[in-house]
């Protein structure tokens, strides 16, 4: 007999939509004007002068905080859909903003709990929250790394990623009963940064022995609701693996039709032309699944998990693929500090590892769909 | 007409076809016939050519009605050539008497079509072709050789690409023709494939008259012609509609589950890599669909059949390998003369050997990421040191 997979429900619109398209508008407007190359290079060398003041036009000015809140909790009626087109604009940019972690992974958090308050905060922009787990970490291999010891807290928690821009923590707590979700003021841990290898996206070791706390999800809704963030969030990081891989398209397309060797247009070789028609269709490809990723999140399908793991399966190694292809189509311009390909190489690297591994989601996907693993 | 008005619209003339043709009574090829005349086989189609003028996403709707029905189809897989390339190609360029006398048993599937392009000398490179049609009359008379044709043994017709200018280069000398199979002229020969069968035929073609009126398009532009049925070539091949584990994907899917005891660490990391691929690719199929719901065929089908070409060679490899000791055995290497080419009946070898197929017919892959780097990317196009050259003076 036979078994049938999981089914997709119908048939989602994979396309944008022309209020994406304006979103897409605005932000790219944005980012051309205030995140350029020459700026985001200069955070590997410490510089913090664009962060505060692009993360503040993106959220204050734009109102883009806020997005995956739905309006019956005072959201502006936006979905996952529009997180991702953002998402998909700031890795065209690798812009050095919190708002994977705090306005993608920290409020879907918040959103798993009944804290309206601070979701009301974080929605708006005016406080900026971490999930306090590995950048690594995905709804799979998920474990509480802090105990709560007579009201304080006692932990430390390596790799996270937007702990070093936010003021509000959320840290998973191991108990007895299971996992709870604490806020926790981020000046009273420890966060010390990290030099990474994705400087855009800083990660810091975050110490909270002796932090004082607030439970906003009890034991037996944290661990859902630390999950269900890491299942958004690798669902919508997909989008920004494609923005990556889209700049790097482009910009090596750009390049390769403009640099001359042996007398002509060094696009024009079969063998480079190939390599990027090749390209061209993974990108294509990748677009496909970030958006069925995306669109699955918005309308809480049943095939959301399953559109996660595959986005993630996927795209990750696009991005990749695309960032290495950049540098080596570009030659020796490609291997310097001052052209920008090296800050999207960096990124996708660290993007694969993000939230889970190509590996690992495929794995989870074999379990969703019934093509079980060999038991070890 | 809003969708909505539009579905209503539509619903009540399947009612009244159902009303006066009853499935369950009715010969299926007057079903068919009177369906046609409905407007209701290929809804994108003009009126009176057995459509209503809308868009081509409408017609799945109509089909559904109708299956729900048990009303009979014309069982497209039998004409796949007729209905993908011919039709669209025919109503491209065709005039008035042609579309009106080709479409409609084409459309039913009274009429079988084939497709008389590639040539011994003239594969990938197919404005090369050799077969000359010369002026006799108010006819042409038509010699040459043609291969690789699917359907040519049960045709009725062909749509033929032949050169009527030798003396111009080549993509200038050509003209597009539909071809009469049942021409004495006519000599199907069948040729034997890797998989042990033959599903497609060599044509001779030998003094075969064919009336001025089958001329599809003006003399010298059957180039431009043909690359119209090309890109629906392309589209038909890679952009099918399809559920999750629909392909190939599906049948490895299936034997993975069936027999856990051929299942090991490393098959099963390719087995996952392979499946995501698939998925992707039937959503980017599907994302390439809703594009085009409006429109014409592009040049990104070119860019999907990449994908399901290696799609379909990568699982059926990977099955034949998982199988272990029943993939050293074959179905049948008798010569036979399949009526369909049909991958999920067969056994994982033969889907393995009739697959290396995908990345050759239609386009090879090669050709195919040519298309896509200058039509689709805008990079520079490969250097033609024939194009400016008579087609009778080329070097060969």
């Amino acid at each position: 007999m036979t078994q049938q997979t999981t089914q997709p429900a119908h048939d989602v619109n994979l396309l944008y939509t022309d209020v994406e398209d304006s979103l897409r508008d605005t932000v790219r407007d944005l980012l051309t004007a205030r995140c350029t190359p020459d700026k985001v290079v200069a955070v590997y060398d410490g510089g913090r002068s664009l962060q505060p003041q692009l993360w503040r036009a993106l959220t204050v000015d734009l109102g883009l905080a806020g997005l995956l809140v739905p309006e019956d909790r005072g959201g502006a009626g936006a979905t996952a859909r529009e997180a991702a087109l953002v998402l998909e604009e700031l890795g065209r940019f690798v812009a050095p903003v919190p708002f994977l972690t705090s306005s993608v992974l920290a409020t879907a958090a918040v959103l798993a709990t009944d804290d309206d308050d601070l979701l009301a905060a974080v929605a708006a922009g005016d406080g900026t929250a971490a999930l306090v787990v590995p950048l690594s970490m995905s709804a799979m291999s998920f474990a509480a790394a802090v105990r709560a010891t007579d009201g304080r807290l006692q932990g430390r928690v390596t790799s996270v990623a937007g702990a070093l821009e936010a003021d509000l923590l959320l840290v998973p707590v191991a108990t007895d009963g299971g996992v709870e979700l604490h806020a926790v003021d981020a000046a009273s841990a420890t966060v010390e940064p990290v030099v990474s290898l994705d400087m855009t996206r800083r990660l810091a070791d975050v110490d909270l022995t002796g932090a004082a706390s607030t439970i906003i999800a009890p034991a037996g809704r944290g661990d859902a609701a630390v999950r269900e963030a890491l299942t958004v969030g690798a669902a919508l990081l997909a989008s920004e693996q494609l923005g990556v891989a889209q700049w790097c398209l482009d910009s090596t397309l750009a390049y390769l039709k403009d640099r001359r060797q042996f007398g002509r247009v060094v696009g024009g070789f079969q063998a480079l032309k190939h390599r990027l028609a090749d390209l061209y269709v993974s990108v294509e490809s990748a677009r496909a699944a970030a958006r069925y990723a995306a669109a699955t999140a918005a309308d809480h399908d049943p095939d959301r998990e399953v559109a996660a793991s595959l986005a993630q399966a996927y795209c990750a190694d696009v991005a990749v693929r695309a960032a290495e292809e950049c540098v080596q189509l570009h030659g020796g311009i490609g291997m310097t500090w001052e052209h920008p390909a090296h800050l999207y190489l960096k990124r996708a690297k660290a993007d694969q590892i993000a939230l889970g591994t190509p590996g690992a989601h495929r794995r989870r996907l074999s379990e969703l769909v019934d093509l079980p693993a060999v038991p070890a | 007409m809003s969708e909505e008005e539009i579905r209503a619209d539509l619903k009540a003339r399947v009612a009244d076809l159902l009303a006066t043709h009853d499935p369950a009574s009715t010969d299926p090829l007057d079903f068919l016939r009177a369906r046609f005349a409905a407007g209701l086989a290929w809804v994108h189609f003009p009126e009176g050519l057995g459509g209503l003028g809308l868009p081509r996403t409408f017609q799945g709707y109509v089909d559904q009605l109708l299956v729900a029905a048990g009303a009979p189809d014309n069982d497209p897989r039998r004409n796949g050539i007729g209905l993908g390339m011919a039709a669209p190609t025919i109503l491209a360029f065709g005039t008035d008497e042609q579309k009106h006398r080709f479409l409609p048993p084409l459309w039913t599937g009274e009429e079988v079509w084939c497709q008389l392009f590639s040539e011994p000398g003239a594969g990938s490179d197919l404005a090369a072709v050799g077969t000359r049609a010369d002026r006799d009359g108010d006819g042409w008379v038509v010699n040459g050789q043609k291969v690789w044709t699917s359907a040519a043994h049960k045709a009725r017709w062909a749509i033929l690409l032949a050169r009527t200018d030798p003396a111009v280069p080549k993509h200038a000398g050509l003209t597009y023709f539909v071809c009469d199979m049942t021409d004495p002229g006519v000599d199907v020969r069948p040729l034997r494939q890797i998989t042990g069968e033959a599903e497609f035929n060599e044509v001779f073609l030998s003094d075969v008259r064919i009336p001025d009126a089958h001329r599809l398009g003006p003399e010298g532009e059957g180039w431009k012609v043909a690359n119209a049925t090309l890109m629906s070539e392309r589209v038909a091949i890679g952009g099918n509609a399809a559920p999750r584990e629909g392909g190939m994907a599906g049948v490895v899917a299936s034997t993975w589950r069936e027999r856990p005891e051929l299942r090991t660490p490393e098959l099963h990391d390719r087995l996952m890599s392979l499946w995501t691929e698939a998925e992707v690719a039937r959503l980017t199929g599907q994302r390439l669909r809703q594009k085009l719901a409006v429109g014409a065929p592009g040049p990104e089908g070119s860019a999907m059949k990449l994908t399901f070409a290696r799609l379909a060679q990568q699982l059926s490899g990977l099955e034949v390998e998982l199988l272990g000791e029943d993939g050293l055995r074959y179905g049948d290497w008798t010569m036979v003369r399949p009526d369909l080419v049909e991958f999920t009946g067969r056994d994982a070898g033969y889907r393995y050997l009739r697959a290396k197929g995908n990345s050759i017919e239609g386009g090879t892959s090669e050709i195919l990421r040519n298309i896509v780097a200058e039509r689709v990317l805008g990079l520079p196009a490969e250097a033609r040191a024939d194009k400016d050259i008579a087609w009778k003076d080329l070097p060969r």
